[in-house]
């Protein structure tokens, strides 16, 4: 029984970050505590098949990441996704990084005050799901693009190319929350770009896939 | 052309471009030694770089801090008691460590 004693001292500490990610998956604490309590489960009782000296971490959020794409990911109400085309600084300059317009030069030391707690986890479960998981294994977790590869079944490239998609789409997503708290002036230039940008559709060809040196 | 804090900054040419273009993949830690060094070099001398830079890594902090959240003690007993885990002897709750796996 050594391996399960093993099992508990290692898995246990996971627990946190476990459940906060599955809180983002799900959106839906009961769902998310049974989608832990099923990662663990699973994980005890493949713990042999467990690769000793490989990061506990990431094999647990495989095993999340899969159960929650098998089974509750059906039950997920699937936001409209719209594509959005920005700069890779689009909230900085938003917030008036550069010309100062909307905040102190700054504005870095102020953005912990600017969004909620809740506003941002907000903003995260509002992303796509194939932007929502490897923002989270990577912002939040801090998974290498390897190890979000492996976790997600997906190639770097992959990983590498919706991280930047979503993280410009989490930019934006906390634009509206500061302009909906009217932390922001809201300038009509931007804001038509901004249209323009959500109208176009675009599919945004240019993207860094794996030609970044790694 | 080389650049420091007082020439202009231009994001679509220069050194300047090849940072934000690895804006990302520095702050993910993810690029090699000796292409870190040469975004390192630059942003340490360009103000504008250095204030995009700052801000997106306060963002991933801001972002990464707010995702947390408290385990429901009723949800921690029962996978302790699933997993056979002697909760009385308190494991500390948070600690993000690379598994040391004693197996062997
Ligand atoms: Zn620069």
């Amino acid at each position: 029984m050594a391996d399960q004693q093993t099992f508990a001292v290692d898995a246990m500490p996971l627990m946190t970050a476990l459940y906060s990610g599955a809180l983002r998956m799900t959106r839906n604490p009961a769902d998310a505590e049974d989608l832990v309590q099923e990662t663990y489960l699973k994980a005890y009782r493949a713990y042999d098949r467990f690769e000793a000296g490989t990061n506990l971490k990431a094999w647990m959020f495989r095993i999340l990441t899969n159960t929650f794409i098998n089974t509750y990911r059906k039950k997920q109400r699937r936001p409209a996704e719209s594509e959005f085309d920005a700069d890779d600084i689009y909230l900085y300059h938003r917030l008036g990084g550069e010309q100062g317009a909307a905040l102190s030069r700054s504005a870095e030391d102020e953005l912990l005050d600017l969004f909620g707690e809740a506003e941002v986890k907000e903003a995260v479960e509002d992303l796509a799901e194939h932007y929502r998981l490897p923002v989270l294994l990577a912002d939040v977790e801090g998974f290498s693009y390897k190890e979000i590869a492996e976790i997600l079944d997906v190639p770097i490239g992959t990983v590498m190319s919706r991280l930047h998609r979503g993280r410009k789409q989490l930019q934006k997503r906390l634009y509206e929350f500061a302009k909906a708290r009217r932390l922001v002036p809201d300038p009509p230039v931007a804001l038509a770009a901004v249209a323009d940008a959500l109208n176009t559709e675009s599919s945004a060809p240019s993207l860094p896939e794996a030609d970044h040196e790694l | 052309m080389s650049s420091d804090t007082e020439q202009p900054c231009d994001p679509n040419s220069g050194p300047c471009r090849d940072a934000l273009q690895n804006l990302f993949v520095y702050i993910d830690g993810q690029l090699t030694m000796e292409r870190r060094l040469v975004i390192k070099e630059h942003i340490d001398r360009c103000s504008h770089c250095f204030e995009r830079f700052s801000f997106e890594l306060e963002l991933r902090q801001v972002v990464a801090q707010s995702c947390r959240d408290t385990v429901p003690e009723s949800l921690k007993m029962r996978i302790a008691e699933a997993i056979g885990c002697d909760l009385d002897s308190e494991l500390p709750p948070c600690c993000e460590q690379e598994s040391p796996d004693s197996r062997s």
